[in-house]
């Protein structure tokens, strides 16, 4: 099964890679995993998604709250969330393909005689599902950010 | 406070001094020159010499595990630093509170390849609790006490401070002051456990008929042990200690079943395995322990008490998890049972106890082997430690080595007091028992302080009696002398249709006597089981020297019982021919 946790962090240099050494550290596979400063400027909050049972993101996330710099942690996958992620594309440039980017629910953002740019926003499954359809309209590049989450409970992962 | 200026160097000494530190281990080089200048001129904390810088972490770490207080340790930027690492695994995997101040090169310099540079935090990572890199001299006196704060509260462990010689510098001085307290938003230890939880296990515990007590290093580190000799009386259910753990209930305490796992007792193992309730407190159901996980004491409720959440179901699944320090918890227990007394009843468990009594009758260890020569008319091992136990009536400090010698001291020296035996379990680091065993002395001037050893182990930190000489440290080194790398040799013996394959040295050992006294020491060594007795006296006669005791003994004999790996705990060999399964 799928899971999301997500974590506050503190900012600073050394925290990231306890937390990545952490993984690697303790064989923990990780699928993806997305880290930037929050509002507050001394806090990042880091997300990852990993396959694994109860029991194995139970210890991933204990593991996680013993690191120091680790604030808070939260697997948002117990409950109800939402989970986002960013696919940026690149495709040779035509009108065809910027008509099936568009009814595709994509947004272009770069565009000229050769290149075009476009950014799609959507669950993991739905970028799946996008990549799949748009392989026949000559990708050049693919990238994804990786799934951001938020929990959509009274839960918060604040300080 | 009155605010003074200070070098990076100087506030460094000072904030050791205000954290009440007296002593520190250490081997200095380029980069630590303007620390070890700021020392030079200053009394109060004193620095140790060594020759090795693993030697200086584990004497830390000795001195940690002996006295409760935290082991401090110098050591310079590059090899230092990577020297530094054997003993800081060592510390991590005991959980043992060591911090290491590591010189860095000049912060300009860092990440140039610059002449002994090392990533001490990278190469350090998985190996401490956690770690501080200095950039400012100014953040000296608030590192070094988050720091200790780290390293000796919760599940303790070691922390690294890396700090750049330009840090140092004597020419930039700052107004320093020592901070009061700490305040570590993401670092918050549970000492006091959940009362709904503790209720749950006293309940457990009044009801079980067949309940076993086991108690681990926690038990020690968290100075529990008189709060878990009141719940054995409370309750008068049997006990038994981790390797770890020894001591933490008095090994000739009428409660007392062995030490369980791997080279446990037949009785503890036993009694694990047929057990109804196990209570487990400060204990990590380690791979020793519980032979294979999915076989372990199914018939068992499961209590376990930990500062660590992590640990709690880590391995095994448990009923009643437990946060919190093992003194607060079983504090809250006891009082908790107690409130409930009218529930007790002892004489339930009465067939309990008379089955671990029949047990240890049919297979027990036997503690008089010293009057009984072998059939070999060699020296055995655990008549060695026999004669160590009553030459030292049982209070000497025990540090010991890693192999077949460190299991027979486990199993044979009865150790009633915490902090009493010293030795690498977590990791099992060769080369650990001399280096801890000054720590030990150096913490305890006057106490008898012996270090258990193997012609094997000996000789990975051996330098350090050079130390020894020179601090006047007159620890008595029993060497458990089989010629061989005995316990690997064993399972060789066991698993390996008795291939000895790079576990013997063809003669090429060094005459122990000669080494000892080349190093300004006294060396004595014995062969013949008569004078076993006799040498172990003359050894620590010689209160005031370190003697190192060169003990011939029969290469042949193995550690038993032995788990047989990926069974339950109550498959053993008990002997070379004797197995308790089919
Ligand atoms: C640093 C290190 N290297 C290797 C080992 C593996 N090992 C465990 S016990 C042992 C043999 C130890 O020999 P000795 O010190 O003579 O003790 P004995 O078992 O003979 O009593 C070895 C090599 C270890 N524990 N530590
Ligand atoms: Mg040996």
């Amino acid at each position: 099964m799928k899971r999301v946790v997500a974590l506050l962090m503190e900012n600073q240099s050394g925290a990231l890679s306890r937390v990545v050494g952490l993984f690697s550290q303790r064989g923990y596979n990780i699928e993806s995993l997305i880290v930037a400063p929050t509002d507050d400027p001394s806090l990042s909050r880091l997300t990852m998604t990993t396959e694994g049972d109860a029991r194995v993101v139970e210890q991933i996330t204990k593991q996680l709250n013993k690191l120091i710099d680790v604030v808070k942690v939260l697997d948002l996958s117990v409950e109800d969330y939402v989970g986002r992620e960013l696919l940026l594309i690149k495709l040779d440039s035509s009108e065809e393909a910027e008509a099936k980017v568009i009814s595709l629910g994509g947004q272009v953002l770069f565009k000229n005689e050769s290149i075009l740019n476009a950014e799609f926003v959507g669950s993991s499954e739905e970028l799946d599902k996008i990549v799949t359809s748009l392989s026949e309209s000559n990708l050049l590049e693919v990238v994804r950010t990786g799934l951001s989450g938020i929990s959509s409970t009274s839960k918060t992962l604040t300080i | 406070m009155s605010k003074e200026k200070l070098s990076g160097a100087e506030a460094l000494m000072r904030s050791l001094q205000d954290e009440g530190i007296e002593l520190v281990f250490g081997y200095p080089g380029g980069a630590s020159l303007h620390i070890y200048d700021a020392l030079f001129k200053q009394q109060a904390v004193q620095h140790v010499l060594v020759r090795h810088e693993q030697g200086a972490v584990h004497a830390a770490d000795g001195y940690a595990r002996s006295t409760g207080k935290p082991g401090v340790v110098f050591v310079t930027s590059g090899p230092g630093a990577t020297n530094a690492i054997t003993g800081l695994a060592t510390s991590y995997m005991d959980s043992t509170p060591v911090i290491v101040i590591s010189s860095q090169v000049k912060a300009h310099l860092i990440g140039t390849d610059s002449f002994q540079e090392t990533d001490m935090i990278g190469v350090s990572r998985p190996v401490v609790k956690h770690s501080f890199l200095v950039l400012k001299a100014e953040d000296i006196p608030t590192t070094i006490k988050k720091a200790f704060h780290i390293a000796t509260t919760g599940r303790p462990g070691p922390v690294v401070i890396d700090i750049p010689k330009s840090v140092t510098d004597p020419d930039y001085k700052f107004d320093y002051s020592y901070p009061k307290d700490v305040d570590i938003r993401s670092y918050k230890p549970v000492e006091e456990g959940h009362s709904g939880q503790i209720r749950k296990a006293a309940k457990l515990l009044l009801a079980s008929e067949r309940p076993v007590i086991y108690a681990g290093g926690g038990v020690i580190q968290n100075d529990a042990s008189e709060e878990l000799i009141e719940l054995v009386n409370f309750l008068n259910f049997p006990v038994t200690n981790t390797l770890m753990g020894l001591g933490a209930y008095p090994a000739t305490g009428d409660k007392f079943i062995g030490m369980l796992g791997m080279h446990g007792t037949y009785e503890a193992n036993m009694a694990m395995h047929n057990s109804d309730l196990i209570l487990a407190v400060g204990a990590r159901f380690d791979d020793r322990i519980t032979n294979d996980p999915a076989q372990f004491a199914l018939g068992a409720k499961k209590i376990h008490i930990d500062i660590d959440p992590a640990s709690l179901s880590k391995i095994i699944k448990v009923d009643v998890p437990i946060v919190g320090s093992a003194k607060s918890c079983l504090r809250q227990l006891l009082n908790e049972l107690k409130k409930n007394e009218s529930k007790l009843h002892k004489e339930k468990i009465e067939p309990w106890l008379n089955q671990i009594q029949d047990w240890r009758n049919e297979h027990g260890l036997n503690h008089d082997m010293l009057q009984k020569p072998s059939p070999s008319g060699k020296i055995l091992p655990q008549q060695v430690i026999q004669s160590l136990y009553k030459e030292t009536k049982g209070k000497a400090y025990i540090t010991s080595d890693v192999g077949q010698h460190q299991m027979f001291t486990a199993q044979y020296y009865h150790f009633d007091k915490p902090r009493q035996w010293i030795n690498s379990g977590g990791l099992g680091t060769m080369g650990f028992g001399l280096p801890a065993a000054m720590g030990v002395q150096l913490a305890f001037p006057r106490a008898t302080v012996a270090c258990v050893t193997g012609e094997g182990s000996i000789q990975m930190c051996i330098q350090e009696l050079s130390t020894c000489l020179q601090y006047d440290l007159p620890i008595k080194i029993i060497n458990v002398n089989n010629s061989s790398l005995g316990m690997v040799k064993q399972w060789q013996d066991m698993q390996y249709g008795g291939r000895l394959s790079q576990t013997l040295y063809e003669d090429s050992l060094p005459d122990f006597v000669k080494l000892a006294e080349s190093f300004g020491h006294v060396g004595m060594k014995v062969e013949k089981l008569e004078e076993l007795e006799s040498a172990m006296k003359d050894c620590f006669k010689l209160k005031n020297k370190l003697v190192f005791l060169d003990i011939v003994v029969d290469q042949d004999e193995h550690v038993y019982p032995m788990l047989e790996a990926g069974m339950a705990l109550d498959a053993m060999w008990l002997d070379k021919e004797t197995k308790t399964w089919e």
